[in-house]
């Protein structure tokens, strides 16, 4: 039975407002406890020894020194691992501590517990591990290709090859009237969320153990954590502390089970906190692409045909690089219709720092390709830059790569015309430096600049794809609370500053015409959510929160047209009352509820999915389809290199604005990471070594780096989405990157094939 | 827009230490190349990784090793008496001694501004700042701006505009967007980012937390 309509009284603060987040005092406050923040009486602090060498095989470690130390409680090595030695996200083969190899630099080898942080890093210098230093394996097309290279797993160092096949090569080869060509590069950037990775691990009296901790994904890390701990796990329960931002870094485990160990090892409650610089080698990346793109099209600028070769740099161990692959493949030509596609997409490992989940997920990579590649077509026809995407642009009914057909709203076309109608901004006023690439630095007063415009187009899927049973878990109670009806909302999803639990108020109130809403900490005392990343959470935990109220008010309803009478489907909800069609007010909910809460625990689907075809990548893998487009106007000296981005537009359709404040906010910072993979951030490796783990040395955008931004935002509602929403979070991370560096190349004249660009690509190619 | 720099085969930061000098930073130089136990404790084994540690960080914050001073701190304007550790940050003072957790470490390198505290006024990066050298002087943190249940103009700006995201950055940002108007009641919207640039926020609100500091110009 589907649940009465809902009310169409609006409710103050609900779906569409943008009502302040409730959890905001705290953090203008400083009151927020982030993960960092965390304090237990008696706790005793860990450290992690990591390993220095990229490849090495591990001789011996010797902990007595260490273990000798003053203050020192614990010193754990891959013998302490309780339970199983391995965990992972697909594939379990990364070690808790390392055995015989490491693989990576920073590979966590050991573990201290001392009194305090000091304490424990000076045992760790004691401790002594004698390693065999091998050769790394660092170049990704050499370890998926060279016979010769060694394998770093069993099963070689292939992680995932998935080939799309659509259509007929060939016949779009024979077709083409022109053909463009490009090898296109993406560096390893970093999430840098601004709180580093940080919990607690508090011991219980029946053995088991309390994680707080700061994740994206707590029954994750609840299936990974278990078995390492030889726990139940119900014997595991999980806290979400507060999180200093994500975006995809927190989707594998970092200190969580060494805090545990050393927790269950001590019987005391343990912290760690991870330092900038660890930071850097305790979570995975986002993996650096080398991609071969050919296009062929004839000379209107109807594409014939793509072909694309994309590697991904998995690094040591294999975390989500299964599912990255699957994107980068899938969404590898973009969203333009394409008659034959020919894309080979390979995830590898090597023995450079592993590689994750970012905001973008493989999207961005091949997006960064594909777009450059339309670039290089409308030069070659001599066509605008947005003429040659208008052309190919999907639309609802169009098909993609994998077969799948676009059954929802896709309007790009009409998204480009937007974009190109949007205002220029004005030329910079010379006469204030600040308005210069390289400011008050002084280096320029306008001579040697050049102002270049580029467009970016990006796709991206929305929720987990490929067959994954993704679901969340949302229970709603309503009780009357101090004379006034205040719903309890308890998921285990995870806010990281998105503003979920803001959403889940909205959508209560909306749902219920109430005006009192408190959302419970999220825990593993409830079900499943998924992970905060996909750009899904608005339409899973939103979509669980949305079902549980509906059965709420269902049951509200079939209470009350037993006591008053009236038919269920004459009924609403609003303003705290139960109102009739005809009748009117019947009873306030307050009253009606009276000692007697309502309750409702639901889960929330998204549509079926499937798997990408292993030979032909064939297969409706995506449940959902969002884009964004991008203009970037840049001002580059030619002669320094330097470089001011003048202003950022984004026209991005959202299907339906649930928070104006809160999207807006996330196509800022979105559209940032992509201006920071652009021209900034990279993640210098050299021989399987980073040699930057620093914010001085990382260089992430500043304010003075963002420029102003013009957002156009559409509502093409998606009917099998909660409200008609698509997720928001990550398409603008995948458009605003192709349309810098293209305006670059349009202010240069240059190539410029490799992200990110800095000075010295632009002085060194410049003759 | 900032350069990057390519290290290769260069050393990195971590390890040229030297070359950055002043105040606490003078006094770091001195325990590292003392060879001090501070700086042997390296994250990561063996020697001469990329990777020499930060690891004076929480030097001695919370419970102090020998080379302890008793300070009095007027934080928030409450005298706070504590044992130090002489080589403690005050941030690490401040959140671990004190118990005052919202100003935040993001990098306790001076290049984030999530430690921002003020000074006498003065906007300063807690974790570049001895403990033991600020007695005697006012020292405010985010804790110390709301009075009672009323937000400071700025906070409020912050919540109206969501000037956050996250919110790590947040306490450095509101800290630092006070001190600002202190420093420049009247400042012109244009010298707003120049002003504002020691503070990341990888949230990238930063649209929002122009608009904040606008609107609560004026308020103060
Ligand atoms: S923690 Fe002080 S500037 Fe980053
Ligand atoms: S709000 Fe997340 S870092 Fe600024």
């Amino acid at each position: 039975m589907s649940a009465p309509a809902n009310i169409d009284a609006p409710t103050r603060d609900g779906v569409g407002d943008s009502p302040q987040r409730p959890d905001g005092i705290g953090k203008v406050t400083g009151e927020f406890a982030y993960a960092s923040d965390l304090w237990h009486d008696d706790m005793l602090w860990g450290a992690t020894l990591r390993s220095p060498h990229p490849y090495a095989r591990i001789r011996s470690i010797d902990i007595s020194a260490a273990l000798a130390h003053p203050g020192v409680y614990a010193v754990l090595t891959h013998e302490d691992v309780p339970g199983a030695k391995y965990y992972g996200l697909d594939h379990v083969d990364q070690p808790v501590l390392a055995i015989d190899t490491v693989r990576y630099q920073g590979e966590p080898v050991a573990l201290v517990a001392a009194e305090h942080p000091e304490i424990a890093r000076r045992a760790l210098a004691k401790i002594e591990v004698s390693y065999d230093v091998l050769e790394p394996l660092t170049d990704p097309r050499k370890a998926a290709f060279d016979a010769t290279a060694p394998a770093l797993h069993e099963h070689g160092n292939i992680v995932r090859h998935q080939p799309v096949r659509f259509g007929k090569i060939s016949e779009g080869q024979r077709a083409a009237e022109v053909v463009v060509r490009g090898e296109y590069q993406v560096g390893m950037q970093d999430q840098a969320f601004l709180g580093p990775e940080a919990g607690l691990a508090v011991p219980t009296e029946d053995g088991g153990i309390e994680l707080y901790v700061a994740t994206q994904w707590m029954h994750v890390d609840l299936r990974q954590i278990a078995p390492c701990l030889a726990l139940p796990e119900d014997k595991v329960r999980m806290t979400l502390s507060g999180v200093g931002g994500a975006f995809g870094a927190r989707e594998d485990l970092s200190m969580q089970v060494h805090a545990a160990m050393l927790a269950l090892h001590t019987g005391k409650p343990i912290k760690i906190v991870y330092n900038r610089e660890e930071s850097f080698f305790g979570h995975v990346h986002r993996h650096p692409a080398l991609m071969r793109y050919e296009h062929g099209a004839w000379r209107d600028g109807t594409l014939v045909y793509a072909k694309a070769e994309i590697i991904l740099d998995g690094g040591a161990y294999t975390s989500s690089t299964m599912n990255v692959v699957a994107n980068a493949a899938s969404l590898g030509v973009g969203p333009y219709s394409v008659p034959h596609i020919e894309i080979d997409t390979y995830g590898v490992y090597t023995n450079n720092p592993p590689c994750g989940a970012m905001r973008g997920f493989g999207a961005v990579q091949a997006c960064y390709g594909y777009e450059s590649q339309m670039d290089r077509l409308a030069a070659e026809l001599d066509m605008h830059p947005l003429e040659v995407r208008r052309i190919n642009a999907i639309s609802q009914g169009s098909v993609l790569a994998n077969g799948q057909v676009v059954d929802t709203p896709a309007p790009l076309a009409e998204m480009l015309d937007r974009l190109a109608a949007t205002p220029q901004p004005e030329p910079a006023d010379q006469t204030d430096i600040r308005n210069l690439p390289g400011g008050a630095a002084n280096t320029t007063h306008g001579e040697g600049v050049r102002r270049g415009i580029g467009y970016g187009v990006g796709l991206k899927n929305i929720c987990f794809s490929e067959g994954a049973d993704d679901y969340s878990t949302a229970r709603v109670r309503l009780a009357a609370v101090g004379g006034e009806p205040t719903a309890l909302v308890h998921t285990a999803a995870a806010e990281v500053g998105q503003g979920l639990v803001t959403l889940q108020g909205q959508i209560v109130r909306t749902e219920l015409g109430i005006e009192r809403v408190v959302i419970a900490p999220a825990d593993t005392q409830i079900g499943d959510a998924g992970s905060t990343s996909a750009s899904r959470q608005s339409y899973m935990t939103g979509g669980a929160v949305k079902v549980a109220c509906e059965a709420v008010r269902e049951m509200i309803f079939e209470r009350a047209a037993d006591q008053f009478g009236v038919p269920a489907d004459e009924l609403s909800l609003a303003g705290g009352k139960i109102v009739a069609q005809c009748a009117g007010v019947l009873a306030a909910l307050a009253d009606f509820l009276g000692t007697e809460p309502i309750e409702a625990v639901r889960e929330f689907h998204h549509r079926p999915t499937q798997r990408m075809d292993p030979v032909t990548g064939q297969g409706d893998s995506h449940t959902q389809l969002a884009l964004c487009v991008h203009r970037a106007v840049v001002d580059v000296d030619v002669e320094l290199g330097l470089l001011k981005v003048v202003e950022l537009a984004a026209v991005q359709d959202v299907g339906k604005v649930l928070h104006r404040n809160s999207l807006e906010g996330q196509i800022h910072g979105g559209t940032a990471q992509g201006l920071g993979l652009a021209v900034l951030e990279e993640i210098q490796v050299v021989d399987g070594l980073i040699r930057n783990p620093s914010f001085t040395d990382y260089l992430i955008p500043t304010i003075l780096d963002m420029p102003p931004m013009r957002l156009d935002i559409l509502e093409n509602p998606d009917p099998h989405a909660p409200y008609g929403l698509r997720g928001a979070g990550e398409p603008p991370t995948l458009s605003s990157t192709p349309a810098i560096a293209a305006a670059i190349r349009d202010a240069t004249g240059l190539p410029l094939t490799r992200v990110p660009i800095g000075p010295e690509d632009i002085i060194h190619s410049v003759k | 827009m900032r350069s990057r720099r390519k290290f290769e085969g260069r050393q990195p930061v971590s390890e040229q230490r030297e070359q950055i000098g002043a105040s606490r930073r003078t006094f770091l130089v001195g325990g590292l190349s003392a060879g001090a136990g501070l700086a042997g404790a390296t994250m990561l084994g063996g020697s001469g990784t990329a990777v020499a540690s930060q690891s004076t960080e929480l030097a001695a914050a919370a419970a102090p090793p020998p080379d302890t001073r008793k300070i009095t701190l007027t934080v928030n304007g409450q005298a706070r008496t504590t044992d130090v550790d002489t080589r403690a940050s005050l941030l690490d003072v401040l959140r671990e001694r004190i118990g005052l957790t919202g100003t935040k470490k993001g990098c306790n390198q001076g290049a984030c501004g999530a430690c921002t505290i003020l000074v006498d006024g003065d906007r300063t990066l807690a974790c570049l700042t001895l403990a033991a050298r600020y007695e005697q002087r006012e020292i405010t943190t985010i804790e110390g701006l709301a009075e009672g249940n009323r937000l400071h103009p700025v906070q409020q700006a912050f919540i109206e505009r969501d000037g956050f995201q996250c919110g790590f950055c947040t306490s450095g940002q509101i800290v630092s967007a006070v001190g600002l108007l202190n420093e420049r009641p009247d400042v012109p919207d244009a010298e707003i980012p120049e002003l504002m640039s020691g503070n990341l926020c990888r949230c990238a609100a930063y649209p929002n937390i122009t608009a904040a500091i606008r609107d609560a110009r004026g308020e103060g």
